[in-house]
């Protein structure tokens, strides 16, 4: 994917673009709001990565001119150690998602993917039905089967394992799941997510051959079909 | 003293307006006095002269000129003391009649009074005769000056005069006096404040200000001054407990990560062990910045600044999910857990904090105690009440561990950042309630409360 990075530290763009480019993407810089709001208006990019503090107008201007203008290209704000809890404001300006600095990569590309595979979705029809490999989930009837054979979740389970299937192939990091599942930003301790990971996979992979939750070191997890190719 | 420091000082200055302001209200007093009492006499010979005018008028009209000249001699001749002066002279101001030997050179006011010496009456000091007489022009042209001997009158205004003077004198001198000694006594006051502060700002940071013992205003003040400086050593002590803290918190793990960066130099290595200490150093930072995350969390919670997310919240929700996020991870140890909602009904806070709180409590109940025991989770309308049957906390550390980094002896061992309830501490305060620790029998109660 195509993305925009609107940040002024050098060293921080550096790592954003390497990590990037690393992961397969195309990434362009920009190290001032100015040349940054230009970039994102005149060239057309799957997601932005905006600091919010930049010489020239900020982070939050620069979103909230370009949905002004019916841009939606998604945005993921960065934000500096100090202004931790400035979250609602970004998110209040227009931006898609919000990321305190330092972070790492793997927590960055999982949101990034999250972001452009919502932002293609927006467009179709909610789906009814999510599927991968053998594992089938039916989102109206709130049921999900492995294989032909039904297992019984509990509905954070159940919502867990939608969260995973969405991004089925992305990684997704614990964070992302406390958020998204359980809708509570906060920091945990321990990883109690694990624990439920732990769990679902007791139901979803124990009485399989082949495994489809996976952990990714450093990062979170992923949902994947092991006969696919690693990364797809 | 210099007289420019003298000038300065609060002391004189004080003195000074208190000297002129009750001097300057005695001048005005006396000024009054004066008024009053010589006033009032000098009016009384100017109407007596005036009356004496009316009366040889009248007596001129009815009688002519020789009959007034009568009147005036008969009046000379029965005041052989010279204390009237009667003069009728021709329109040309040569003398007819009278006790004075010559029109005075004196030249008239604009209503006709003429002050003027005596100069030709004996008196006993030798020195002439002060004077006040009036010109009357009568029908005729004949001019009469009729005046009275004003020596005495002039005698008891000099004499009231004098005494005002050293009146005024002595109330300025006694006012002086008295303002310096006022403002001393109040400088003094002030200056032990001063003296105080000086002690302190040269490092002796344990000085008080000395209270008077009246309970006035300066007592006041130095008792709010020295709760101040309580409360500027208790902050710094709490500083100094947190760096202290912090070098000595951080840098264990720091010098772990240091080791561990080490480790990767060594060329011998296999690609999975490379790996494997790669996550290690990775996740030996990330615990490193969640510490860092946490204090800014509770510094920017006690600032107070996270207000603006304050909504409705229903804390039974708030408890139901913190209890279903770790029920699986109090079975995995084998813990017996439950959680229970008296009253619904919503407070005023921010949801992802009181989140935070209730789970940094479930998760240290769960931490702490032993496998086979139990942890439950109870909530009232503005109440949260964590207990569990582990090795509590003992009655003189329960203030403690509320402070940054602050470890129980036992738990020295256990994983975590000693931030955990500093936090929870913050987050009940900026909700206006408050965390408290109480025994369990066994265990810990740990009660959580909002307003």
């Amino acid at each position: 994917m195509r993305v925009l990075v609107i940040e002024d530290d050098a060293d921080v763009a550096a790592y954003i673009v390497k990590a990037l480019t690393e992961a397969g993407h195309n990434a362009s810089h920009a190290d001032n709001g100015k040349d940054g709001l230009v970039m994102a208006t005149t060239d057309d990019f799957d997601v932005l990565v905006v600091d919010r503090m930049l010489p020239g107008p900020d982070g939050l201007t620069i979103i909230r001119t370009l949905r002004a203008s019916d841009d939606h290209t998604p945005a993921l704000i960065l934000s500096a150690l100090g202004d931790v809890d400035d979250r609602v404001k970004g998110l209040k300006a227009g931006g898609d998602d919000y990321l305190t600095k330092p972070f790492a990569a793997a927590e960055m590309l999982a949101r990034l993917e999250a972001l452009t595979r919502r932002a293609s979705n927006s467009g179709t029809p909610a789906e009814t039905a999510l599927s991968v490999a053998d594992l089938e989930m039916d989102l109206l009837a709130r049921t999900v089967s492995r294989a032909g054979t039904p297992i019984d979740l509990q509905p954070r389970e159940f919502r867990l394992l939608e969260c995973l299937m969405r991004n089925a192939g992305s990684v997704v990091t614990r964070t992302m799941l406390l958020e998204n599942v359980w809708d509570y930003h906060f920091d945990p301790q321990t990883n109690v997510i694990d624990v439920h990971v732990s769990r679902l996979r007791q139901k979803i992979d124990r009485d399989f051959d082949s495994p489809l939750i996976h952990t990714v070191r450093g990062a979170g997890y992923v949902l994947r079909d092991a006969g696919q190719d690693a990364g797809s | 003293m210099k007289p420019r420091r003298l000038l300065r000082s609060a002391t004189f200055r004080l003195a000074l307006i208190y000297m002129l302001l009750f001097g300057g209200s005695v001048a005005l007093l006396l000024g009054f006095l004066y008024w009053a009492t010589v006033g009032v006499l000098s009016e009384q010979v100017d109407e007596t002269i005036q009356a004496d005018i009316k009366g040889l008028a009248e007596q001129y009209e009815r009688r002519g000129t020789p009959g007034i000249a009568a009147i005036i001699a008969e009046r000379v001749r029965n005041d052989p003391g010279g204390r009237t002066v009667y003069l009728l002279t021709d329109p040309l101001r040569r003398p007819l009649v009278g006790n004075l030997s010559g029109w005075p050179t004196v030249s008239p006011d604009a209503d006709g009074w003429i002050t003027f010496e005596l100069l030709d009456r004996d008196t006993p000091d030798g020195k002439p005769q002060p004077a006040r007489a009036r010109r009357f022009v009568l029908q005729g042209g004949l001019n009469l000056l009729v005046g009275r001997e004003v020596r005495e009158l002039q005698r008891i205004q000099r004499m009231i005069a004098n005494a005002m003077v050293w009146g005024i004198g002595i109330t300025l001198a006694l006012a002086f006096a008295g303002g310096i000694a006022m403002s001393r006594s109040t400088a003094r006051r002030i200056d032990s404040i001063n003296q105080t502060s000086r002690d302190i700002m040269s490092g002796d940071l344990g000085r008080r200000i000395p209270a008077g013992g009246t309970g006035d205003e300066f007592d006041q003040l130095a008792g709010n001054l020295n709760d101040m400086l309580d409360r500027i050593q208790g902050l710094m002590e709490g500083l100094r407990h947190v760096s202290d803290n912090i070098a000595h918190d951080l840098r264990t793990p720091l010098t772990r990560l240091r080791g561990r960066l080490e480790d990767l130099d060594d060329a011998t290595l296999g690609s999975e062990e490379r790996t494997r200490r790669i996550d290690a150093a990775v996740a030996e930072a990330d615990s490193l910045l969640s510490v860092f995350n946490a204090l800014l969390r509770i510094t920017q919670i006690e600032a107070g600044g996270r207000r603006e997310n304050f909504a409705p919240v229903d804390l039974s929700e708030v408890v139901r999910d913190v209890a279903e996020l770790y029920e699986p991870v109090a079975q995995a140890k084998d813990l017996a857990f439950s959680s229970r909602s008296d009253e619904a009904g919503n407070v005023t806070g921010d949801r992802d904090l009181l989140f935070q709180a209730v789970a940094n409590l479930t998760d240290n109940a769960i931490k702490y105690t032993p496998a086979g025991g139990s942890v439950s989770l109870h909530s009232t309308a503005k109440s949260v009440t964590v207990a569990d049957s582990g090795p509590g906390v003992p009655d003189d550390a329960r203030e403690d561990v509320f402070r940054r980094f602050h470890r129980l002896e036992a738990s020295r061992n256990a994983p975590g950042s000693g931030l955990g309830l500093s936090l929870v501490k913050a987050v009940a305060q900026l909700h206006g309630g408050d965390i408290s620790l109480a025994d369990n029998q066994p265990g810990l109660r740990a009660v959580l409360t909002v307003s």
